[in-house]
């Protein structure tokens, strides 16, 4: 019987894996076989381990053979965004500059999915550095909606998303900065979450603005959220800045018991700016969790206008800095006869990086400058801690806090390319949530008259992503309805 | 009135070390202009007293026992690099004396 295991979610083929129904090998090669069917379309992927899939899939199957328990993703299929260092294949950011770059160890998010039963089926496409919302500004391809081939899948995980909904793996890893994660899936309706800044190791994910960055998984449910959150969090001692908490078993926080959850609607993020169709939708999640008990309560978010401005100071002055290292010495293409090691630095910078990348390297150097560094960067630090403050007094009267991902639904390729600031405007509801340091879940809640997702955003308290999980789970139980395979991959 | 000029331009490519065509050049002014008029926006905030936040986390040093332990072989340190003699990395002359 050749059942199709690419359409089952992660905890679905593990229990199938585990017990005996179906090997690691047979899932994996159901999965290669829907990347060979449309890939071409989708474009999510930039590399397909075809043999090393087959290889580690061969291996799990060994240990369970051998009595081994393999772990809780026996079997399942990852893919992974460029931007998380692997001794497999390359790791590239989907930049020039990193062409050909094999990274000497696995980051450690990659490792314990590994250790966990994972089977990696390659590297996902990506906005070059992760800087984009839409897979334009990737030096290899621009990924397409799988809901329709003409609209982007969204950024700057654009590839990760897409894999996920045209079911060309079980999970996918991304990395967000300011809603790179959230924003695609949302896009192309699948659940994304970025966790609290410091759940999650960030050894092994190339940085862009070390103050934001987070990486979180792309799951087609919210069971699987969970169950990936439980792998990856926790204290590492290669990553500082990770957080020595205790980490619960999420898979606990998944029940529908929401009675007498304070859902908080802040009235900044619902204005003439938000289109009609993603309200609509919004408050119909809201209305289904309302029936099972869930209470609403208005609140405010004062800043929400600064964010843009607050975050794009912000990630470019990181991002300069970060970005310094690729210099042509240890790693990176380096421009071929330069004649002084200034003239290779600046000859590997300009030949290697991107339009997008370049900018933001402009912005970050000029926003970090002599005279200029107070004015902006300071400044916007300042006005981050009022944002964090705005969250925090919010969730004073609330549990949990739900928005729209994005103002409108995935547009069309080309449509904001030519204005960067227009494009930047886009994360309106994402950028606050990676400035205050707290955890957001996008999940589909609907497909709009043009056949395209809408997305809930459910935003926590620091460490608190049980009860977005909570949320989410019941929303997902009772709003009855599925999303099905998209359109343009059936 | 223009906040970016070329000259910026050409001051804070210098910085980072790009080298920039006329029309890139030309281009970024506009578009600096463009995102730094709306940081600007950041000014109608009175923020006198409060606090930057430099991180999310509320932590300050953290040390670990200073142990020895396993690094990378000399040869994969190596692999990525552009130009090495099998033991360093080569980069070109430091300094250009100009007369060799």
């Amino acid at each position: 019987m050749s059942e199709k295991w690419y359409q089952k979610t992660a905890h679905e083929i593990r229990d199938a894996v585990r017990g005996g129904k179906v090997s690691a090998l047979e899932v994996t090669e159901s999965h290669l076989g829907r990347i060979a069917e449309v890939d071409s379309k989708v474009k999510a992927y930039v590399d397909v381990w075809n043999d090393a899939a087959r290889a580690q899939a061969q291996a799990v199957d060994a240990r369970i053979k051998a009595g081994e328990d393999v772990g809780p993703l026996a079997g399942v299929p990852i893919g992974l965004k460029d931007v998380f260092c692997t001794k497999l294949g390359t790791t590239t950011c989907c930049s020039k500059i990193l062409k050909g770059y094999r990274s000497p160890f696995d980051g450690t998010a990659v490792e314990r999915l590994a250790n966990a039963g994972a089977v990696f089926l390659g590297k996902l496409n990506m906005d070059e550095f992760a800087m984009g919302s839409s897979t334009e500004n990737s030096s290899i391809h621009t990924t397409r909606n799988p809901w329709n081939l003409d609209c982007v899948p969204g950024g700057s995980s654009g590839g990760s998303a897409a894999a996920v909904a045209a079911d060309e793996c079980a999970i996918a890893l991304g990395s967000d900065t300011g809603g790179s994660i959230r924003q695609p899936a949302a896009c192309v309706g699948c659940v994304g979450l970025k966790p609290t800044y410091g759940r999650i190791s960030r050894y092994g994910l190339v940085a862009f603005a070390s103050s934001l960055d987070q990486i979180g998984p792309f799951t087609k449910d919210v069971e699987d959220c969970a169950i990936a959150l439980n792998i990856m969090c926790g204290r590492d001692p290669k990553d500082s800045t990770s957080a020595n908490l205790p980490v619960p078993d999420f898979t606990k926080a998944l029940t529908t018991d929401v009675a007498g959850l304070r859902i908080g609607l802040p009235k900044e993020y619902f204005t003439d700016a938000l289109n009609a169709e993603m309200r609509d939708k919004v408050m119909a999640a809201v209305a289904v969790l309302e029936k099972e008990g869930a209470r609403v309560v208005e609140v405010t978010l004062p800043h929400t206008d600064y964010a843009i401005a607050v975050y794009y100071i912000i990630c470019t002055a990181e991002a300069s800095s970060n970005l310094a290292r690729f210099d042509g010495v240890r790693y990176a293409t380096r421009a071929a006869d330069a004649k002084t090691t200034m003239d290779m630095y600046t000859r590997t910078k300009t030949d290697g990086y991107g339009p997008e990348v370049r900018r933001r390297i402009m912005l970050g150097t000029y926003v970090l400058s002599s005279g200029y560094y107070d004015a902006y960067y300071l400044k916007a630090q300042k006005v981050r801690s009022l944002i964090r403050r705005d969250f925090t007094e919010a969730f004073e009267k609330c549990d949990v806090i739900l928005t729209p991902t994005s103002p409108t639904p995935a547009f069309k390729i080309g449509e904001k390319a030519a204005n960067p600031l227009d494009m930047y405007l886009s994360d309106i509801y994402t950028i606050s949530v990676n400035l205050a340091g707290i955890p957001g879940l996008s999940m589909p809640c609907g497909l709009t008259a043009s056949g395209l997702p809408a997305g809930l955003q459910i935003i926590g308290k620091p460490f608190d992503e049980e009860t977005i999980l909570r949320t989410a789970y019941a929303y997902e139980q009772k709003r009855g309805f599925e999303m099905g395979t998209p359109t343009a991959v059936k | 009135m223009a906040r970016i000029t070329k000259t910026d331009v050409e001051y804070v490519a210098g910085l980072a070390q790009l080298t920039l065509d006329e029309a890139t050049k030309e281009k970024l002014v506009g578009e600096m202009d463009d995102i730094l008029g709306h940081m600007d926006k950041l000014n109608e905030l009175n923020t006198d007293g409060i606090e930057p936040m430099m991180h999310v986390l509320e932590m300050t040093n953290v040390f670990r026992e200073d142990v020895v332990e396993p690094s990378l072989d000399r040869e994969i340190a190596l692999m990525n690099a552009p130009k090495t003699d099998g033991e360093y990395f080569l980069v070109p002359k430091i300094l250009d004396l100009g007369d060799e």
